[in-house]
C-alpha cells in the first residue's frame, strides 16, 4: 500500500438536491498524473474542493499515503501535503509574485524576516524545478502562462508532495499548455504526484499515467492512460457513443454577407482592443476566430453586434453599410438579418432569473408573433418555446422553470434557439461551447453546420483551438488586438500556436 | 498681524480639526482595505462622541471617556461586521442604518439622562483632555520664524492630535510591514486567494472592522473631550463623510490620507477665517457660501482632480465561497 499517495473511499457529498458525489472511490499512485475526466457538473471540482478542504465531505473517509485524515479546511490539506492550483487563479493582482507566494506562510508577524528567506526558497524553487519568473514583478504583469506558475509555485512552497491542477488549460495558449505539461513531467520526475482534472481528452491521453472517468457525480471507471482510447474515454464520459468528429461537406461560399473594414475598437482606457481589422463573410461559410483569450476578439464580436462603440471603421451587413462608430442600435441590426450568440451567455445572452420562455424571446418580445396588442401573448410565448424546446431537446423540458435552473449546455441553447430559428443572414457566435458538456457540444457543432449549409454566413469565436479547426471553412488568427494570419482549418495546431503568440504573425507583418 | 502670523494661526487651525478627519479616515482604511466598505464612520464617531461626553461627565475623567468612546464605537464596528460580514447584508445598508439609529438614539439617551436637550453636561477641566505644550515653547517662540512655528503650530495641542499624526506612520508600517497587514490588503482585493492559503476570511475582516472601531473611538473622543468640553447633538456634522471623501482622494494610502485630511481642514479652517471679512475683488462674502466652500471643493476635486480611484477590488462584497 505504500505507492498509494491519495486514497478516497466512499466519498458523499449533496449540496441540497443536488447530489454532486456519490460514493466516490478513488486511489492515487505516487509519482503519477493522474487525470480525473468528466463533463462539467459532473462532480470533479466537488471532489477536488472536498480534498482540499473546502467542503466537508457528508460521509466517506480520505487517506493521505496511507494514513486515514480529517481534512477540514485548507489548512489541515496545506499540512498533509496537498497543493492546488485553481481554475481561476486564488492571486492578489496588484501584489507582488513574492507576496502572493507568501501569503499564510509568511513565518512571523514582522514581514521583514519572512521576505528574505522566501526569495530565497523562491530561487531554489526555481532552480529545481525550472519555474522562472520575477519574484518582484507584480501579478497584473504577467501573462497568464506565468500567473500559473505563481499558482504552482505557492503550492511547491508549501512543500506540497500532491498537486492539483483545476482545468489548468483553460487559459493557456497551446504552446503555454505544451510548456505546462513539461514542467509538470519535471514535477513528476522529482517525485511529485499530480492530479489533474480537465474535460480535455487529448490533454489526458497526452500526460497522464491513469484515468478516472467521472459522470453525474459517479466515478464510472478507471482506466490506464496507455490502454485507453479518446473514443471510450467519451463514451465513458457522456454514457453513450459520441461523435468526435463533425462531419461536414464542403462550403459553398456564396455573395458577401458581412464586411469589415478598418474597424478599430478602443475601450474606456482608451487602450486599443481592435488595431483596424479587416475581412468577409460569405453566404455558406464559417469563418472561424482563433486566438487566445483577451485579445480583441471579444471587442471585435461587440463591436459587429452593435454592443460597443467602435472608434473606426465601416461594417457592411447585406450590403448596406452599418453606423458602428456612432448610434448602435442592435434591435435594428437584428431586424436586419444579424444574430448574435453572445460569448458570455450569463450576462449578455440571458437573464437567469427569468424563466424559459421569456428568454427564448429576449430582444425578439416587439415581434408581432408573441404580442396581443400592447401586452405580451403568454400563450403564444409559451407555445414558441416548447417548440423550440422539443427542436434543440433542450432538458428539463419546461418552459415554466427559471432559467438558472438548466445546466449549461441546456442555457446555450436555449440562445442558440434564440438566435438561429429567426432565420438570419448572418450569424456571429462568441463561445459556442464555453463551459457546455460533450454531448451538447456535438449538437451544437451540427446545429452551426446546419446553419452554414442553409446559406448562412457564421463568424465564429472561440478559444478552444480545437472547436475552431473543425468548424471553420477559413480561419483568422488575432493576436493583440490585429488578423495576423489567415489559414485554411487544415492549418497545424502547431503554426496556428505560434500564430496565436504572436510569433508567426510579427515576421509575416514585418515582410 | 502679517502675513506669516495669519498664515501659522491658520494652519494651527488646519491642525486641530483635521484631527478627527485624519483618525475617522484610517479607521476606514482599515476595514475598506479588507474589502468592507463602511459608510458608518459619521455614525461610529457621534457614538463615541456622546460616550465620553457622557462617561467622563459623570465619571469626572477623561480616560473612562476615551474608554467609553472606543468602546461603543467598536460595538457599531461589530454590527456593522456582523451584518455585512456574517450575515452577507448590504454594507452600504448596514452603514446607513448605523448612521441613523446613533444619530436619534444620542439625543434621546442624552436628554433621558443629562435632560439639557440632547447635550452632555459641560465638562470640567480635569474630566476632558488639556493641551500640551513642549519643551521651552515659550523660550523658542522668540526665535524669528522658527519659533513660531515650533511654539504656535507644533506646540499646544492635545495628547490625541499627536496620536493622530503618530497613526499615519503607524497604519502604514501594520498594513505594508506586517504579516497581518499582507493579509488584510489581500483580502480587500481577491478573499478566494486568503481562503485558499487557509486563512480565515472571516476572522481577518473582524478583525480589521474592530480595528476601524478602535480608531473611530479616537475620533468621537477628540470632538467631545478635546475640541469641546461636551456632546452636542450632531456634533459630527458630516465629518464621517468628508473623512471617507479623503480616503478616496487619497486612494486608500495612509500618507496619501494625512494630506488629503489636511487639505480639507485647512479649506474649513480657511472658511471659518475669511467670514465676515471682504474679499479683495469680490468683496464681503456671504457666510453661507464660506461655510459650503469645504464641500463644494470637495465635491469639485473629488471629481475631477484625483484621476481614477480604483477601490480595493473585493470591496462591498461579501464573500461566499465558490462552488
Amino acid at each position: 500500500m505504500d505507492d498509494i499517495a491519495i486514497e478516497l473511499r466512499g466519498i458523499d457529498k449533496s449540496f441540497g438536491l443536488v447530489h454532486a458525489n456519490k460514493d466516490i472511490n478513488l486511489k492515487v499512485r505516487k509519482g503519477t498524473i493522474h487525470g480525473i475526466i468528466g463533463e462539467n457538473g459532473a462532480g470533479k471540482s466537488t471532489l477536488m474542493s472536498i480534498l482540499y478542504g473546502f467542503y466537508q465531505a457528508d460521509r466517506g473517509e480520505i487517506l493521505v499515503c496511507g494514513k486515514q485524515v480529517s481534512i477540514r479546511d485548507p489548512n489541515t490539506a496545506i499540512s498533509v501535503g496537498i497543493g492546488m492550483v485553481h481554475q481561476h487563479f486564488m492571486l492578489v493582482e496588484n501584489f507582488t509574485v513574492l507576496e502572493n507566494v507568501m501569503l499564510g506562510a509568511e513565518d512571523s508577524q514582522i514581514l521583514n524576516k519572512g521576505i528574505n528567506k522566501a526569495r530565497q526558497e523562491l530561487k531554489r524553487l526555481e532552480k529545481e524545478y525550472a519555474l522562472e519568473v520575477n519574484p518582484d514583478a507584480l501579478i497584473e504583469e504577467l501573462p497568464v502562462g506565468l500567473q500559473q506558475r505563481v499558482e504552482i509555485l505557492k503550492a511547491l512552497y508549501r512543500r506540497a508532495d500532491i498537486l492539483i491542477l483545476d482545468e489548468p488549460t483553460g487559459v493557456l495558449t497551446p504552446a503555454e499548455a505544451d510548456h505546462l505539461f513539461r514542467i509538470l513531467g519535471q514535477l513528476k520526475a522529482q517525485g511529485k504526484t499530480i492530479i489533474l482534472i480537465t474535460h480535455k481528452l487529448r490533454e489526458i491521453m497526452a500526460i497522464t499515467d491513469e484515468v478516472s472517468v467521472m459522470r453525474r457525480g459517479e466515478m464510472v471507471a478507471t482506466r490506464t492512460t496507455r490502454e485507453t482510447t479518446v473514443e471510450e474515454l467519451a463514451e465513458l464520459m457522456v454514457g453513450r457513443r459520441v461523435l468526435l468528429r463533425v462531419q461536414k461537406g464542403e462550403a459553398k461560399p456564396g455573395d458577401v454577407k458581412l464586411a469589415v473594414q478598418g474597424l478599430t475598437v478602443k475601450d474606456s482606457r482608451g487602450v486599443t482592443m481592435v488595431d483596424d481589422v479587416s475581412f468577409e463573410v460569405r453566404a455558406g461559410e464559417i469563418v472561424g476566430i482563433a486566438g487566445v483569450a483577451g485579445n480583441g476578439q471579444s471587442e471585435l464580436l461587440e463591436a459587429i453586434a452593435g454592443i460597443r462603440r467602435a472608434t473606426s471603421g465601416t461594417v457592411l451587413l447585406n450590403g448596406r453599410s452599418v453606423d458602428v462608430t456612432g448610434h448602435r442600435d442592435p434591435a435594428e441590426l437584428r431586424a436586419r438579418g444579424l444574430a448574435h450568440v453572445p460569448e458570455d451567455r450569463h450576462h449578455v445572452g440571458l437573464v437567469l432569473k427569468f424563466e424559459e420562455s421569456e428568454n427564448a424571446i429576449l430582444g425578439y418580445h416587439n415581434d408581432p408573433r408573441y404580442l396581443n396588442g400592447v401586452f405580451l401573448d403568454i400563450d403564444a410565448i409559451r407555445k414558441d418555446a416548447e417548440e423550440k424546446i422539443a427542436k434543440y431537446d433542450i432538458r428539463p423540458p419546461n418552459a415554466r422553470l427559471k432559467t438558472a435552473n438548466f445546466s449549461g449546455g441546456n442555457q446555450q441553447k436555449i440562445v442558440l434557439a434564440r438566435e438561429m430559428e429567426r432565420g438570419p443572414d448572418v450569424l456571429i457566435i462568441g463561445q459556442p461551447t464555453r463551459g457546455v458538456d460533450v454531448g451538447a457540444i456535438e449538437f451544437i457543432h451540427k446545429r452551426i453546420i446546419e446553419m452554414r449549409d442553409q446559406g448562412k454566413a457564421v463568424l465564429l469565436v472561440s478559444v478552444e483551438l480545437d472547436e475552431i479547426r473543425s468548424l471553420s471553412d477559413r480561419i483568422l488568427v488575432m493576436f493583440a488586438g490585429r488578423v495576423v494570419g489567415e489559414r485554411s482549418p487544415e492549418a497545424s495546431e502547431g503554426e496556428l500556436g505560434l500564430l496565436m503568440a504572436g510569433v508567426e504573425g510579427r515576421k509575416e507583418a514585418a515582410g | 498681524m502679517d502675513f506669516f502670523h495669519v498664515l501659522v494661526v491658520l494652519l494651527e487651525s488646519t491642525i486641530r480639526v483635521s484631527v478627527p478627519l485624519l483618525f475617522a479616515a484610517l479607521a476606514g482604511l482599515f476595514t475598506e482595505r479588507a474589502g468592507v466598505f463602511d459608510i458608518g464612520l459619521e455614525g461610529k464617531m457621534l457614538g463615541a462622541a456622546f460616550a465620553a461626553g457622557a462617561v467622563a461627565a459623570v465619571t469626572q475623567s477623561v480616560w473612562a471617556g476615551l474608554l467609553a468612546a472606543i468602546l461603543v464605537s467598536v460595538l457599531l464596528s461589530l454590527v456593522h461586521g456582523y451584518a455585512s460580514i456574517t450575515q452577507r447584508g448590504n454594507q452600504i445598508v448596514s452603514g446607513v442604518a448605523i448612521n441613523f439609529i446613533v444619530a436619534g438614539s444620542t439625543v434621546i439617551l442624552g436628554e433621558a439622562w443629562f435632560r439639557q436637550g440632547g447635550r452632555t453636561p459641560a465638562l470640567a477641566d480635569g474630566a476632558r483632555f488639556q493641551t500640551i505644550s513642549l519643551p521651552e515653547a515659550d523660550v523658542i517662540r522668540e526665535v524669528p520664524f522658527l519659533g513660531p512655528i515650533y511654539a504656535d503650530l507644533l506646540s499646544g495641542h492635545f495628547l490625541l492630535t499627536y496620536i493622530a499624526f503618530a497613526m499615519v506612520p503607524a497604519s502604514w508600517w501594520v498594513l505594508y510591514r506586517t504579516r497581518f497587514g499582507l493579509r488584510l490588503r489581500a483580502v480587500g482585493e481577491n478573499p478566494g486567494a486568503v481562503d485558499t492559503a487557509g486563512i480565515s476570511v472571516i476572522w481577518l475582516r473582524y478583525r480589521a472592522v474592530i480595528c476601524c472601531g478602535i480608531l473611530c473611538g479616537f475620533a468621537g473622543a477628540y470632538l467631545s473631550l478635546a475640541m469641546t468640553a461636551g456632546f452636542v447633538k450632531g456634533m459630527t456634522a458630516g465629518k464621517g463623510y468628508i473623512a471617507l471623501a479623503a480616503l478616496i482622494f487619497a486612494k486608500w494610502r495612509p500618507v496619501n490620507i494625512m494630506f488629503a485630511c489636511l487639505l480639507f481642514g485647512f479649506l474649513d479652517a480657511l472658511a471659518i477665517r475669511l467670514q465676515g471679512t471682504p474679499l479683495p475683488l469680490v468683496g464681503q462674502v456671504p457666510v453661507q457660501f464660506m461655510q459650503a466652500l469645504p464641500y463644494i471643493l470637495t465635491v469639485i476635486l473629488l471629481a475631477g482632480f484625483i484621476g481614477k480611484a480604483i477601490p480595493p477590488k473585493a470591496g462591498g462584497v461579501p464573500y461566499v465561497k465558490e462552488r
